[in-house]
Parts: structure tokens; C-alpha cells; sequence
């Protein structure tokens, strides 16, 4: 009956196709055909030759698997090792947690005049930049006068959180990845597919790891996502130093440990900042879809914007998101500029 | 003679390639490089080099680009790994060090000025100056008044808070000489160290060099691609050609006994009034020099008893050496002495 049986004859394969059951669900293919009523008659000509898929083989072979039955392998094997899993991680991931709705609640918690003039004390401090600090008041006072004010602290609390982590362990990774070329052949491939992986797939091994109420969810995701430039331009900040300059460190006898901190970092330094601009930018965006696990701050309104379409409240949160970006951006930048005044020659 | 031999060099091969061990024996051999590269796959860095570095002189080692002399003087302090051979400083084999004690020989006794200047951007020149000292664990007090001392000794008192980047070339190079002098270490090497510099500046520095090494008699090892550079500052010149040793000995007598075409040529184009010197031109001191029309030093240029004479190639002066009478210069032998032996038409250069 099916355009592959012919194949399988004359193999002398039957007796082993037989052997296979013919249990499982109908596919969506049979379903639709006996719901019209036919009796799927293929005509066997090159026109209509169908491409030798599982699903097509399977037809005419019931020992061949069919796809569905791959997915639900893949499915079926995350599933056994999810416990294991889940023993190593939750642990580990736990003080992530921590940390989330710690600082989310003291951010929250702190009188909102002290909140505001800590930030403007803190973003002067590092920037040195007036603008950028007029800026910053600017903006919080604005996000306050429009009521987002909680939202904007619950993101950025997230973002402060995640950016912190992102470097922490950003940072060493791509130093050790400078250091070892074949570290760095293993990593790359890695940082690749965490960039192009679509964002809502990172949720879906999460969501069966950990419980959607648990905050280290989004904090994971954001991390691995946001993490990526950091690494990146920490390893190519590293090697981008001048070989005429390691050459003096070594000439003058530093070890690699003083060679690192007095020469490597701080040269490199512009480029790793310019990697946590990127990582902020990242973890902004990220928070945004996390909010589909329950992350808390700004993306549940664009959410409920979208759920509920209540335009007014997608679009208004839609503009804060963005002047947020905008702040992140002109502050991590305007350190930069800082970091970088003393090294142009 | 051996005795103050500071630095020695013997045997040394340096082959570039991805198994240079296996064609050592070629080199050794005689392969010639460009039959090594064809037949090896290998590129012959340094052919058996053996030069002896006297405490308390200037070497240096000349040679145009392509001639390894950039990457013999990386070998002193094992920047780069020679393939076989010797590196003797004060005896000890460098090879045999341990990467402790190769780290301690680069602090304390070696010390290193570069074409490129590579100071740290992100430091002052204060602190740049202080680096030796910074590394070996010094504080930061006691580094910056021994880098105050050689910066005001360089010239740069005032500039200690300025960033590299805010100084010129000049400035930026004898920052780097304040650098290594305030390793305090007895060998300076000295890569190609005013090349990067404009014609006058470059006299400028090879000044303050020549007059900081008056003082401080280091073992000065010096690279450079400039004929007129080398023979100012040389006590002892090394001239290298592709990886070799051509010549090599005081500066006056290379110059006068060019013993390779090659270095004929080159040295055909020199101001040779104003290289040579008397002492090497003179007659020593026979009988009671009579009808000399003046005094001239041991240590003068022809140039000065050119202008002395007035031109006429008659006279005979009398050589004086620290108040002694020690010879005689007819000015004919001088004229003489500025004709290069060997015409360049023959250049090989061309």
C-alpha cells in the first residue's frame, strides 16, 4: 500500500518489519486522511516520489521509528536524567534565588528618595560624567511620576544581579580562555549556540528543572544569555594587547600573576567594558521574556499589554523598557569613555 | 682577557620551523639557509654565533633588517629559546636556569630598552620608571625615589605625573632608558633603541647614552641597522649578515680593514673623517718627532686636524695621549685613510 513496500520486499526485510507493532497514536497524516474518508492510493511515479522520511518509511515499515517517537525520546531522556540533574543543580542554583529576591525586596524596600540618591551618587562616582548623572535622575524621577517606579526597580534589581554574576564568572572564563587556545576552540562553539539559541528555548529545559515560581528560573536564563560578550571580548581584550608590552613585562621578569593584573586587565579593560555593555543590554532584553516565567519588574506589563491587548499599558512599559536601555547604555558607556581616557597614545 | 668577559655567546643556532631539532645537524653542517628552507622547510635564524661581551663596553651588533639581530638579542634574556648553544652571563649558563631564576636574572640583572618604547600606557612615566623595582616587590615609595633619581638623571624632571602618551617620541624612549637603569642591573640591552627617533634626537640620545655610560659603566648591548649609530657608540662592533657573523672587533679597524665585500660596501658610504680617529691613523712614536707643525689628541677625529691644517697635506703632527707624546700623523696617511679601499662600484648591494 505505501509507496516504500516494494523496497522492503525485495530486500527480504518483511518478516523483520512485520515484527514491529502497530501500536501509538495516529499521526496527524492518518488522521486527516481517514477523516475524509480515503484510503491513501498513491500513484508511484518520479512525480510523486515521496522523500524517504521516518515517517514516510514507517508506512510501509513498522519496525522504522517514526518522528514523533524521536521527540518523544528526546523527551523521554531528559525526562530519566531530570532528577539527577535537579539533585547537582537546585543546590547549586539556590543562592541564586537568594540573591534575586533578596535584592529585589531591598530594593523595593528602600525609601525611594534613598534609593534614587544612592544610584546618583554611585553612577557619578563611576562615571564622573554630570550628564550622565542627570540623566539617571531624569529618568528615575520620570519612571516615578508615571507610577513604574516598582516595576523599573524590580528590572533593574534583576539586571544588577544578573550582570554582577555575568562578570563574575565571564571574566575568568575568558581569561582562561586567552590563555589556552584549545579551551578557546571548546568554548567558541559553545558561546555560539547560547547566542543564536532562540531566547524562549532556554525556558523550556529550565521550566521542567525548577519550579516556575523560583526566581533562580530567569535568573539562569538571563545569565547564560547575557553572559556570552563578556567572555568574548574579556578572551579578545587579552589577546588584542600589545605583544610589544608583554614583551617589556617579561623582560622585566613579572610573573604571570603580576603580568595579569598590572598589564593584561587593565589594557584590556576597554574591551572587557565594552563586553559589560553588552551583557547589560543582553540581560535587559532577556528580562523582558522572562517575565513569561514570572520574572517580576516592567516585562509583566508588556505582558499583560499583550495577554490582555491593553495597548495603552503594553506600549507605555514598552517606552520605559526603553529609556531604561537608554540609561544602562549611556552609563556603561560613559565609564567606558573614563576607563579609556588614560590609555589613547 | 677572559676575565672581564661579561656576557659570552658560543655556538649559538636559532632555526625557525616545526621541528627544528631535526635539522640542526644541516645547519651544523653548513647547510646555507636558503637551501635549508628549500630542502628542510626550515628558516635559519642565527648561524653559530660566538661573541664575547666585555664588562663595562658598548657591543653592538649591526646588521640590516632580516639579518637576526632583533632576535639575537631576544636570546640574552631567553625571550626567545635558541635552538643550541651557549649564553654565558658572568659564567653562569643562562640555559641551565630555572624559570625561578630566569624570572630573578630579568629583574635584577638584565635590563631592557625597545624600539617600540612598550611602556605601559595606563601608568605614569613615574611609575613606568619604577617597574624593575615594582616587580621584584619593592614599595611603591622606594621605587619612586630611585625612578626620580634616573628620570631627572634622563632629563625628565617634571614629567613624572604625565602619561606616556603625552610626551613625544624623545621623551617616551628616555623614559625607557630611565626604565632600565633603575633595574640598577649591569647588562642593558638595547633593541634597536633610537630608531623610532628623528635624526636629531637620535644624536640627542646616543649623547645622554654615551655620557650616562661614562659614569655608570654598564655592559651595554646594542642593536642597530645604522652604520654611523654603531660606529659612534661601539666599542665593539659585531656586523651580522643573514643569521652570521661577518666581522666583528673595534669599530676603526673594521673600518680600515673591511675584511668582506659586503662590508666593504657598506662602510664606503660612512663620513670617514668623521669616524676615524687619530690613533688609528697615526705612526707610533719612533725617535724625537722634530719638525711637527703641532699637537693633536690620540682620541680626535680627522675631521679636527683637517680644520687644524688648513688643508695642506705637508705637515706632521705629533700625537699627545693623556700629556705623553705617543706618535706621529702625516696628513698624507690621512688623506689616504679617507679613500675607501675598495671603490663601491663593485657594490653587491645593488
Amino acid at each position: 500500500m505505501a509507496f516504500y513496500d516494494s523496497l522492503f520486499d525485495s530486500l527480504g526485510l518483511r518478516e523483520w518489519c512485520g515484527a514491529g507493532d502497530k501500536g501509538g497514536p495516529m499521526t496527524m497524516a492518518e488522521l486527516l486522511a481517514k477523516s475524509k474518508g480515503t484510503t491513501a492510493t498513491e500513484e508511484t511515479s518520479a512525480l510523486t516520489l515521496p522523500f524517504p522520511s521516518l515517517d514516510n518509511l514507517h508506512a510501509a515499515c513498522e519496525a522504522i521509528p517514526r518522528t514523533r517517537d524521536m521527540t518523544s525520546g528526546v523527551e523521554n531522556f531528559f525526562l530519566s536524567i531530570k532528577s539527577s540533574l535537579q539533585f547537582v543543580l537546585d543546590p547549586l542554583t539556590q543562592p541564586l534565588s537568594w540573591l534575586l529576591d533578596g535584592s529585589i525586596w531591598l530594593f523595593i524596600a528602600m525609601p525611594w528618595w534613598l534609593l534614587i540618591g544612592i544610584t546618583l551618587v554611585a553612577v557619578y562616582w563611576i562615571t564622573r560624567s554630570r550628564a550622565s548623572t542627570i540623566l539617571v535622575a531624569v529618568t528615575w524621577l520620570f519612571l516615578a511620576f508615571i507610577d513604574h517606579y516598582d516595576y523599573a526597580v524590580q528590572t533593574m534589581a534583576i539586571i544588577f544581579i544578573c550582570t554582577g554574576l555575568s562578570v563574575l564568572f565571564g571574566v575568568p572564563i575568558g581569561i582562561a580562555m586567552s590563555k589556552n587556545d584549545r579551551l578557546q576552540k571548546a568554548v567558541i562553539p559553545v558561546l555560539d549556540m547560547l547566542q543564536t539559541l532562540p531566547s524562549f528555548v532556554y525556558l523550556i529545559p529550565l521550566i521542567f528543572l525548577f519550579s516556575v515560581t523560583e526566581s533562580k528560573l530567569y535568573g539562569i536564563a538571563i545569565i547564560l544569555y547575557a553572559i556570552v560578550p563578556v567572555i568574548r571580548l574579556t578572551d579578545l581584550g587579552i589577546r588584542l594587547v600589545d605583544q610589544d608590552i608583554i614583551e617589556a613585562a617579561n623582560a622585566f621578569g613579572m610573573t604571570a600573576r603580576q603580568k595579569l593584573l598590572s598589564v593584561e586587565l587593565p589594557l584590556a579593560l576597554p574591551n572587557i567594558m565594552a563586553g559589560v555593555n553588552q551583557t547589560i543590554m543582553m540581560s535587559l532584553a532577556m528580562v523582558v521574556i522572562a517575565s513569561l516565567v514570572s520574572a517580576p519588574g516592567l516585562g509583566v506589563l508588556v505582558l499583560r499589554g499583550i495577554n490582555n491587548l491593553e495597548l495603552g499599558v503594553g506600549l507605555v512599559s514598552g517606552f520605559c523598557i526603553v529609556i531604561l536601555a537608554i540609561l544602562l547604555d549611556r552609563v556603561s558607556k560613559a565609564t567606558l569613555a573614563r576607563v579609556d581616557v588614560s590609555q589613547d597614545s | 682577557m677572559t676575565a672581564n668577559v661579561k656576557v659570552s655567546i658560543k655556538n649559538l643556532y636559532k632555526i625557525f620551523g616545526p621541528a627544528p631539532e631535526s635539522v640542526l645537524e644541516h645547519a651544523k653542517n653548513g647547510v646555507d639557509k636558503a637551501s635549508l628552507l628549500d630542502q628542510h622547510g626550515h628558516v635559519l635564524g642565527l648561524k653559530d654565533i660566538n661573541i664575547d661581551m666585555k664588562d663595562g663596553e658598548i657591543t653592538v651588533i649591526m646588521g640590516l633588517s632580516g639579518s637576526g639581530k632583533s632576535t639575537l638579542i631576544r636570546h640574552f634574556n631567553r625571550l626567545i629559546e635558541p635552538t643550541d648553544g651557549q649564553i654565558l652571563i658572568d659564567g653562569v649558563d643562562v640555559m641551565t636556569l630555572s624559570a625561578d631564576d630566569l624570572r630573578k636574572m630579568r629583574q635584577a640583572d638584565m635590563s631592557m630598552v625597545f624600539q617600540k618604547f612598550a611602556l605601559l600606557p595606563h601608568k605614569t612615566v613615574l611609575e613606568n620608571a619604577g617597574t624593575a623595582l615594582r616587580v621584584r616587590g619593592f614599595k611603591a615609595e622606594e621605587a619612586d625615589v630611585e625612578a626620580r633619581k634616573w628620570l631627572d638623571r634622563v632629563g625628565l624632571a617634571g614629567f613624572e605625573d604625565h602619561y606616556p602618551h603625552q610626551l613625544s617620541g624623545g621623551m617616551q624612549q628616555r623614559v625607557g632608558i630611565a626604565r632600565a637603569l633603575t633595574s640598577n642591573s649591569a647588562v642593558m640591552l638595547m633593541d634597536e633603541a633610537f630608531s623610532a627617533l628623528d635624526p636629531l634626537i637620535r644624536t640627542d640620545m646616543q649623547d645622554l647614552l654615551l655620557e650616562l655610560q661614562k659614569e655608570l659603566h654598564k655592559t651595554i648591548i646594542f642593536i642597530s641597522h645604522d652604520l654611523d649609530e654603531a660606529l659612534k657608540l661601539a666599542d665593539h662592533l659585531v656586523i651580522l649578515k643573514d643569521g652570521e657573523v661577518i666581522q666583528q672587533g673595534e669599530p676603526q679597524n673594521i673600518l680600515l680593514n673591511p675584511s668582506d665585500p659586503y662590508i666593504e660596501d657598506f662602510v664606503s658610504d660612512i663620513n670617514r673623517s668623521r669616524v676615524l680617529r687619530v690613533r688609528s691613523v697615526m705612526q707610533p712614536l719612533k725617535e724625537a718627532a722634530s719638525s711637527t707643525a703641532g699637537n693633536v689628541d690620540y682620541n680626535d677625529t680627522l675631521e679636527d686636524v683637517i680644520s687644524h691644517s688648513d688643508g695642506d697635506t705637508t705637515k706632521v703632527y705629533l700625537v699627545m695621549h693623556e700629556g705623553e707624546p705617543v706618535g706621529t700623523l702625516c696628513m698624507k696617511d690621512l688623506v689616504r685613510a679617507l679613500v675607501p679601499r675598495v671603490p663601491s662600484e663593485e657594490s653587491i648591494r645593488s
